[in-house]
């Protein structure tokens, strides 16, 4: 019986190693034009090359295969002059043709890496190789017939021969939070990218985990055998999962000492209800998929040239827009993470911002805690934002320049959204104007006449006791400035 | 190398071919003369000689990423052994 997992860092190092799959963003299939529009009614997307009839010819997605490199490119994968496609034949029902059209011995990139680091320091940053990057087709889908009780499977080919970057890291990480790190570092820069919309729900990224511990036990390396977990339908499941597996490694360690090479590989599926890993089917021995050219597909030339125009053509990446948002912008690590990991139309808002009102700073802190706050409530995007970047930068000068105390620039703000408006029509609205110094050394002489008892316990000593000036001197003009107001105030009494 | 009986019945397997004590021997036999008539190509000296990765020499076959229409569904599933409005039937794909 396994439980939670107890204290056990001590006891074992977990390995993990992640294999994504990401749909690209292509409008027609990998090797047909049919399209890959999801949600369309079953089999409506399909023609005899997806499923598989003999004598169909499959033609290579030419956007696909661009989309590829550029992702390889952005994992600083390596791109070999000479790819091609090979057939890896096994039976499933949701695959027609019997085999899936897949990359074997000559992908079209490898040995890669992706630097992944925890904002809260939960591990150090650390850089995570990347084995390699493929392309191959999808299956179609298998529907469970609930009404017609549990004697048929339904099939749907709709998403037969969709395209799937298969990226495969090495197992770098040691722990469920790096593996999270990762995917959440990959999915930030596939979308980045746009090359895939990486949307779990309707699978355009999917998950597998392998998985094993690692012991010292009497000055011996000790491995268990690997174990690969399928069904992770969230990044918190893979994190869940990654957990529970290893605990059960170890209590399975425990009990019959079996090590990496007594066991084949196995694969256990997630049950997310459950919270634990179930045993799967068998996983045929990579021998068994007979994997052979495919005669049908011609293979690839990449030149040295094309690739250094996709380098060249390569946008910023997050980890470069992290660095950059603190070197120009001034931000510390923390800021710039939480802008940079809101996608890339965030940033550009914020970088409008910081420019047009000259403060990194003030555009950091105003983005963050008053537009992310109030994008995340509507549940709505930057795209979404009713106030445009230059309006929120004509505030944040009203701020700089002392127009608009910072103690009132909140409601501004407020009445902006409310109002559509800009600063100056809000402020005006609210009926907030600038009160100039002579003014309001003037109120403070007279609340200091009024308050002669005040005056008295500050030149005591009891410097506190002037905040009771403040609130008299906000209901006299709405617009003071209490920090000023309480500057003024002490000056005034110092000099009498 | 011989081929044995063994090896036919886990090809058979992965071919999801059934075969009879008599098809097994029969294939054994069969497909041992077949190997054994490409094995002559091991008789060749390719030392010097880069592996093949394809027998065309084509490269670089595109198609635009243009959706062309699919087929109709009735078309589609018109050969399918069995079938309801919308979806192929098969027995029930247990485990995952």
């Amino acid at each position: 019986m396994i439980t939670q997992p107890e204290e056990t860092t001590a006891a074992y190092q977990t390995v993990v190693g992640l294999e994504v799959h990401v749909q690209l963003l292509t409008q027609s299939k990998l090797f047909c034009r049919c399209s890959t529009k999801f949600g369309a009614p079953p089999n409506t997307q399909t023609c005899p090359v997806c499923t598989g009839m003999p004598g169909a010819l499959p033609v290579m997605n030419r956007e696909a295969f661009r989309l590829s490199l550029k992702t390889a490119i952005a994992l600083d994968l390596h791109i070999p002059q000479f790819t091609k496609w090979d057939r890896k034949n096994y039976f499933y029902p949701d695959s027609p043709r019997g085999y899936q059209i897949s990359q074997f011995d000559l992908p079209l990139s490898e040995h890669g890496f992706l630097h992944i680091s925890d904002p809260q320091g939960a591990f150090p940053p650390k850089k995570i190789r990347i084995l390699r990057a493929h392309l191959e087709d999808d299956a179609g889908k298998s529907l469970h017939d609930e009404a017609a009780g549990k004697a048929d499977s339904r099939i749907d080919l709709n998403r037969a021969g969709t395209p799937l970057l298969e990226i495969v890291s090495e197992p770098d990480m040691r722990s469920a939070q790096e593996a999270r790190a990762y995917l959440t570092e990959l999915k930030l820069l596939l979308t980045y990218l746009g090359v895939s919309d990486c949307n779990m729900q309707e699978g355009s990224l999917r998950v597998d985990a392998n998985v094993n511990i690692h012991m010292q036990v009497d000055g011996e390396k000790i491995a268990t055998p690997i174990v690969e977990i399928k069904n992770l339908n969230s990044f918190r499941a893979v994190e869940r999962a990654v957990v529970y597996e290893a605990q059960r490694q170890y209590e399975l360690w425990r009990e019959t000492g079996k090590k990496l090479g007594d066991a084949p590989k196995q694969t256990r599926g997630w049950d997310d209800q459950a919270q634990l890993t179930r045993a799967q089917r068998h996983k045929e021995e990579s021998s068994d998929y007979r994997y052979f050219p495919d005669p049908d597909l011609a293979p690839v030339l990449t030149s040295a040239e094309e690739v250094e125009k996709l380098k060249a053509a390569m946008i910023q990446r997050p980890a470069e827009l992290r660095s950059r948002l603190q070197t120009d912008y001034a931000l510390d690590a923390h800021d710039a993470d939480v802008i940079v990991n809101q996608g890339r139309l965030f940033v550009d808002y914020f970088i409008a911002v910081a420019e047009k009102s000259g403060s990194g700073k003030l555009a950091g802190n105003w983005i963050q805690q008053s537009v992310l706050r109030y994008l995340n409530e509507q549940e709505i995007g930057i795209g979404e934002f009713d106030i445009s970047a230059a309006a929120l930068a004509e505030m944040i000068d009203l701020i700089q320049s002392g127009e608009l105390a910072s103690s009132r620039a909140k409601d501004v703000f407020a009445e902006m959204l409310n109002a559509k408006t800009t600063a100056p029509e809000a402020m005006k609205t609210l009926g907030i104007e600038a009160v100039d110094d002579s003014t309001l050394v003037t109120l403070c002489q007279s609340l200091l006449d009024d308050n002669p008892r005040i005056v008295a316990d500050v030149q005591g000593g009891k410097q506190q006791a002037v905040g009771a000036l403040i609130g008299q001197a906000k209901k006299k003009n709405p617009n003071a400035n209490p920090s000023e107001v309480r500057k003024i105030c002490l000056r005034l009494i110092d000099a009498m | 190398m011989a081929l044995t009986p063994e090896i036919v019945k886990q090809v058979s397997l992965l071919a999801r071919l059934q075969l009879s004590a008599d098809e097994l021997e029969l294939m054994t036999q069969q497909l041992g003369r077949v190997l054994e008539y490409i094995d002559k190509l091991a008789e060749v000296d390719t030392e010097n000689v880069a592996p093949l990765a394809h027998a065309v020499e084509l490269s670089n076959v595109f198609a635009d990423d243009q959706v062309a229409p699919s087929l109709p569904r009735e078309e589609v599933l018109a050969n399918a052994p069995k079938r309801d409005d919308a979806c192929y039937r098969v027995p029930a794909v247990l485990g995952d």
